[in-house]
This record gives C-alpha cells, structure tokens and sequence, in this order.
C-alpha cells in the first residue's frame, strides 16, 4: 500500500528544513515558492545557504529577515524594476549581518545543478572567458578538453539538502506536473537530497497517469506534497493566477527602507498563520486581478495497448 | 525642435541592425523594443528566443519582466534554462544577442556587478545573469544603452561581460575569437569596435548630435571613425509602430 506524502507546509518546513542546511528554491521568475519561504522565516530558519539562479523578491524577504548566512546566485535584481534592497543592505552593510556571497553566471548555475542531478565532479561550458568572476569564485576553473585540448571553463555540482519546488499539480506520492516556464527546477530536484513539492491542488493518481509526459519530477525523489493554492504569489503559476507586477513594483518601496520591510513582514508574514491567511488578506479584488481567463490545449491520445 | 525623442531614435536605430531570418535572444526593456520593432517591419521572420526558455512568443502586452506569462501563451515553445544555454546559445543557433550595460569601457567590457572593490564594494549591482554567455556564444551582439558619464569609463571597476575579443588576442587559448560586443547603439549615436585592438570607435553620429556632446559624456579619448555617418531620422511609420503598438504606456520611451 503505497504511503501518501501530503503534510501541510508547516510539517514540511519543520522536517526539512533544518538551521545552517542548503537550501534551493528555482523558479525562473515563475511557480517561485513563496509560501515555503515565508514558512521558513515564521519558523525563524537560521544560517541557510540559499541557492537561486535570481534571488528575486523570496531572497530579498529571507536575507533581510536573518535566515540567511550565504548565497548562491547568478543574478540579483528586481526584474524589471531595480535592486533587492534587503540583500543589497546585507553584502554592503551588514544589515542584519554580513551573508557570504558565491556568484556565477545563469549558465554556470545551471551547469552546476546538471553536474548534481548526474552525479558528476563537475560540467564544463564556454562561459568566462575574459571575465573577471573566476578570479573572485575559485570554483570557476579552467580545464582543458582531454581529446582536443582546447580551454573551456568548469563548475563543480550543487547538491543542496533541499530542493523546494512550486507546481500546478501532483498526486499524493509526489509525481508533479508543471507547465509554463521550467526553469531548472527538475535538476534542481534530482540534485538535491530531499525534495519538498508544493502544489495548487493534489490530484488523483489517474489524472497524473493520464499525461505521463506532462510529469517533470517523479514522485521517486520526492518527501513531502503540500498542497498549498497560491503558493507562488506575488510570482505565478501558469494558468492559474498572474505575475502580480503592482506588487513587484512596490516592493522597490517597501525593501528600500529598514522599517518599512519590517513593517511588511510583521503585517505578511509573521502576521499570518499559513498561505490560507495571507490569501484570505490578499482579498477576493486582488485574486480577481490576478486570475486569467482560461486557455485550453487541445488533448493527446496515448492509446490504450493491451 | 525633433518630434521624436533620444530612446526612440536608440530603439528604431537598434532595430535597423537586425536582419529578417536572423535568430534573436532577447532580454527585456529596450532589446525587446528593438526586435518587435524590427520584427513588424524589415525583418517579419525574425526568430525571437527570450533567456527564460520560450521560443516564437507571441506576448498580448509588453512584458516587465523576463518571464512573463503572457510569453508563454501561444508560443511555439518552452524549454528548461539548461537547454536555452545548452543547446540554443552554446549550440551556436543564435545570430544576435541583445544585451544591456549598466557600465561599458574603452575596450567594450562591461560592469553589472561591482562599483568599487568585489570584496567590499561601494555598490553591489546585479550581477553577470546570462550575459557573459551570450557575448561570448552568440555570432553578434549589440548592446543597447544610454550614453551616460557615469556608465562610459575608461575602465570597467569589474568585468561581468568581454568587450570585443580583438584578432590580437590570446588565439591559442580562446576559441572564441573575434566574439564579444559587435556595436553599441545609444541614445546619441552608435559606436563600433577596431578589429584589431579590440577599442570603441564612434562610427555613426544622431541628426543634430555633435562629436563634442558624445567626447564630453566618454570617461577617456573617444576615437572617432574617419567614415563617421550620421543615422537617418525615425520614419513616421516606426515612431507609429513604437507609440501605439509597441508601448502605448510609455514605459521605456
């Protein structure tokens, strides 16, 4: 009798996500996993190495709060809109306290989870060249080609404790399906340790089994499915709620300044229980904003094979 | 008195450097602009692939950021972050890679990640993202960005991206000669690159732009090219395209 995995986000974070842990939470501007995060600062998680391709508004929120000791990244900006402040008063100020940074290119982030989830010393690639980085990051190393000789650059793996990931859906077991922008969450799962699914509706088992293609993490690698609608909130979840841009903008305002981040996280974070809260807060006009009206693919035939 | 303005001039020139048929990777803001521009009027098979892993986007609004929703819906199709670098970029699919510059120097390198030392720095920019990669990687590469004092010194504090990678270069060690920047379209004119030692050249003035304005806002001795051009005025028919299409919000023009 297969077990189910479903826990509510707040077992999840507890089991998982343990101080001084490496933690990776992907998502390329979308299903970024905010209520995991915001789980994470409530249970007030310490000395995390946090690794994202782009920190983004979820980083901002945890360095600022003091969860952080180190980050792993590729790119830290507002997209769009201008600097994380939060992380911007960490690495040139200090505030709460200093976080260690280690920085590589999107490319070299990407090949570094490649080289996790395939169990490899490293993976090499045709970044870096004349760039200053390798002499700041001495993980970035030159190496020659064994057979031609010619010079590429290599990274070595990344294999955080744990990977947290943001879905459409997933049946109890954890097999997950997700469409829209992929990002680098499947490596991202497959190279990390323990995997935390977080979903907008668990479904049945069949549903998952009637589109196999669709799954991108098999329910093999996964420990925990929570089930958690608008998760991703303020990012998106392809299908079911918009990029909430009002709230990427304000951010620029609110992360500016010590007190007004303060003032954000006791009213949205510490303020609240669960994501059920905070989306109760968010109001029926905010959802409404932010729901899209529906567009279908048309379905595929798998054949039935006896 | 012009009826158009410095960043439609930098977006309709931007635009005029690409060519229908070539495969586009595309960042937001002013690059987006450019080729969607491009795209509506000398270069309608233009292929436009955009960093966060779609191909052929037909977006219904302009987007603010690099993965917006509204790219995905109707696009041809999406593909993981590792294959965009894998097999797209690194693959050498792509003809043209438009990037912006927070800081650019004398040899073309350019500064997204430190102002000041990198171990204690005065201000922490974004960081390299994917731009060191499609300098390198793609076949060309414009670089679009206003033409300011603070963003054109002598010496990049940090290079994130290669300027041009000159003949002259270490050959035996890189293969990836004569890549990096190929021009660099601004807001008063557009600059190119000596073949040889890898220097940025003033190659094309903007009508009613003088040499003194641009050597003025130039952190070193801006060489001038001896075939300097002066770019022709938007048409009414681009403006049109920009204004009412493109970004009726105004938040880039």
């Amino acid at each position: 009798m297969k077990e189910s995995k479903v826990l509510s986000m707040r077992e999840a974070i507890e089991r998982y996500v343990e101080d001084g842990c490496t933690v990776i939470c992907e998502g390329f501007t979308h299903l970024i996993p905010f209520a995991a995060g915001h789980e994470i600062i409530r249970q007030k998680k310490k000395d995390l190495t946090l690794c994202r391709m782009t920190p983004d508004l979820i980083f901002d929120l945890m360095v600022g709060a003091g969860c952080a000791k180190k980050l792993v990244f590729s790119w830290a900006g507002n997209p769009g809109v201008g600097s994380l402040y939060a992380l911007r008063r960490a690495v040139e100020k200090g505030i709460p306290h200093r976080v260690e940074i280690e920085e590589y290119s999107h490319f070299g982030m990407a090949m570094r989870l490649l080289a996790g989830a395939a169990n490899l010393p490293f993976m090499p690639l045709r970044d870096y060249y004349k760039c200053d980085l390798p002499k700041v990051n001495p993980n970035i190393k030159e190496v020659r080609s064994p057979y031609s000789g010619e010079t590429l650059y290599a990274v070595p793996p990344l294999n955080p404790d744990v990977a947290i990931i943001h879905a459409q859906r997933s049946d109890p077991y954890g097999n997950t399906q997700m469409w829209g922008l992929i990002g680098v969450q499947k490596e991202s799962a497959f190279a990390s340790h323990r995997v935390i699914v977080a979903v907008e509706e668990i479904v049945p088992e069949e549903v998952i089994r009637g589109d196999p293609n669709r799954t991108i993490i098999p329910g093999l690698i996964v420990d925990a499915v929570v089930e958690v609608p608008f998760g991703a909130h303020p990012s998106y979840t392809q299908g079911y709620y918009d990029r909430d841009n009002q709230f990427y903008l304000q951010w620029n305002d609110i992360s500016k300044d010590v007190a007004s981040f303060q003032m954000y996280l006791e009213k949205w974070v510490f303020g609240v229980k669960d994501r059920q809260e905070y989306v109760s807060k968010l109001g029926e006009q905010t959802i409404k904003r932010l729901t899209p009206p529906a567009s279908w693919s048309k379905p595929v035939n798998y054949g039935i094979y006896r | 008195m012009k009826d158009y303005s410095p960043s439609e001039m930098m977006i309709v020139r931007a635009a005029r450097e690409l060519e229908d048929g070539q495969v586009v990777f595309v960042g937001i803001g002013l690059p987006n602009l450019a080729a969607n521009l491009a795209k509506r009027l000398h270069a309608p098979h233009i292929e436009m692939i955009y960093e966060a892993g779609v191909f052929g986007a037909r977006p219904l609004r302009l987007p603010l950021s690099i993965g917006d929703p509204t790219l995905v819906t109707g696009a041809n199709a999406v593909c993981s972050i590792p294959e965009i670098f894998m097999f797209y970029l690194q693959g050498g699919l792509i003809d043209v890679g438009l990037l912006g510059a927070a800081q650019i120097d004398r040899y073309g390198n350019i500064n997204t990640t430190v102002i000041g030392s990198y171990q204690s720095p005065k201000v922490r920019l974004p960081g390299i993202g994917g731009a060191s990669a499609i300098s390198l990687l793609a076949k060309k590469v414009l670089v679009i960005t206003n033409l300011t004092k603070r963003g054109f010194p002598e010496r990049v504090d940090f290079i994130s991206t290669p300027g041009f990678l000159s003949r002259k270069g270490e050959r035996d060690k890189l293969p990836v000669e004569e890549r990096g920047s190929s021009a660099i379209v601004t807001d008063l004119g557009v600059f190119g690159f000596d073949r040889d030692s890898g220097e940025v050249v003033l190659n094309s003035l903007y009508p009613g732009v003088k040499v003194e304005e641009i050597r003025e806002k130039v952190g070193w001795e801006l060489r001038i090219s001896d075939q300097l051009t002066t770019s022709p005025e938007p048409e009414k028919e681009e403006l049109r395209i920009i204004r009412e299409e493109l970004d009726p919000h105004r938040l880039y023009i």
